[in-house]
């Protein structure tokens, strides 16, 4: 089972690395949009820092969702997906496996940019580490509740318009804690580890919903 | 062998068999399998899609299959030659012809050994000879103890007990 759980992530991460494959294309919108930010505000590098961590996590949210209207989609359309039901994992691993490859494909980058372009954003030592831990724990949690999008666009012809519909209502809790975590490190009045426990409460349950969810929603569709 | 003709419900029957979709009525019961394991894991289902990543190599979309399906049959450059495809494993599969892509789905069914074959249409595209080497593959299947079930539109000489399902039009 084990295997067959690695051997689907490195197809997927395969397949996202090839051309067409669109790995490049999360972070490329991430830096379109945090680039765009400052000439949009004005050189007001207060302004700048404050809401940098807020427009940091926007970015990185909605470029985690870019890349997931495919994701199931493609292996519907091909047959891959009925085939897999005869593979050695339950439909749920399928999901999570797949989950897996497309951060790291695509929620990985986002974290290792994100330091980057929290300097464009005038952003302190301080706020940044504590950026990019919320984005290491908070973008798998986007990631796996964006499965669920993803299961039932697979399932429905051009059903990218629910992904956002779906997806973004359930990442809410993620953004509100990530980004007050982040303010907490550098303002308070809260100590950063209270909001980041909530984060990573929320990631544990999205990833454990995440899966589960997108297999009912890949059943139901194809029943 | 299930045959009818378009829109009698061969697909749908199939689809109910491997479980992929649930039936509105009657149930499915398949006598003779490992009780232990989920039925899905011991069938091949080989749909009307192919199942193939253009981006993958064929050698590389017939490992992943070899690997996520478990039990493992005949190796992959063997079930490659089986299909007659050898030597064209390092090809990306998107350069496939129609019959060529055919025959690489067709080799997903020997490089993991189960013992129920579920094919939908599975002679689509290829041509005669193809033909003829998949009917001795499946009548080889057989001789070993394993069970198809075909449906088609196409003669497929699967021997002498081959059983034939005709299910009617929709009226």
């Amino acid at each position: 089972m084990m295997a067959a759980f690695l051997a689907l992530v490195r197809r997927d991460l395969a397949l996202a690395m090839r051309a067409g494959g669109g790995a490049g294309l999360g972070v490329v919108f991430f830096l379109s949009v945090v680039a765009v930010v400052p000439f949009a505000v004005g050189p007001d590098l207060v302004l700048l820092a404050r809401i940098g961590p807020a427009i940091l996590w926007i970015g990185a949210m909605l470029a985690s969702l870019i890349g997931l209207e495919r994701l199931f989609a493609a292996d519907v359309e091909d047959g891959s997906l009925d085939a897999l039901t005869g593979a050695l994992l339950p439909l749920e691993l399928v999901a999570a496996a797949k989950g897996l490859a497309y951060w790291i494909a695509t929620g990985l980058p986002l974290v290792v940019a994100a330091p980057f372009l929290a300097l464009m954003l005038n952003l302190d030592p301080a706020a940044i580490g504590a950026l990019v831990a919320t984005l290491l724990v908070g973008t798998p949690a986007v990631t796996a509740l964006g499965l669920i999008g993803a299961a039932f666009a697979g399932a429905f012809r051009r059903g990218g318009l629910l992904i956002a519909v779906l997806v973004l209502p359930l990442a809410i809790p993620v953004l509100i804690f990530a980004v007050s975590a982040t303010g907490a490190a550098v303002t308070g009045p809260v100590p950063f580890g209270t909001p980041f426990r909530v984060l990573i409460g929320l990631a544990l349950f999205a990833l454990v919903l995440g899966p589960v969810a997108a297999a009912a929603a890949l059943r139901a569709a194809r029943g | 062998m299930v045959t009818g003709p378009n829109g009698a419900g061969k697909s749908s029957l199939l689809r109910i068999v491997a479980g992929l979709i649930t039936a509105t009525s009657g149930r499915v019961q398949l006598a003779g399998l490992d009780p232990d394991t989920r039925p899905a894991e011991q069938m091949h289902y080989l749909g009307h899609e192919d199942a193939l990543k253009g981006a993958l190599s064929v050698a590389e979309n017939l490992t992943f299959w070899r690997t996520v399906l478990g039990t493992p049959g005949l190796a992959v450059a063997e079930a490659l030659d089986e299909v007659g495809l050898g030597g064209l494993g390092r090809l990306p599969a998107a350069v496939l012809s129609a019959g060529q892509r055919r025959r690489l789905a067709i080799a997903r069914l020997l490089v993991s050994r189960r013992p129920v074959w579920l094919l939908d249409e599975p002679t689509t595209a290829l041509d005669a000879s193809a033909q003829a080497r998949f009917a001795a593959l499946g009548r080889a299947h057989l001789e070993t103890g394993g069970l198809i079930l075909a449906a088609t539109h196409a003669p497929l000489d699967f021997g002498a007990k081959a059983r034939e399902l005709r299910l009617g039009a929709t009226a």
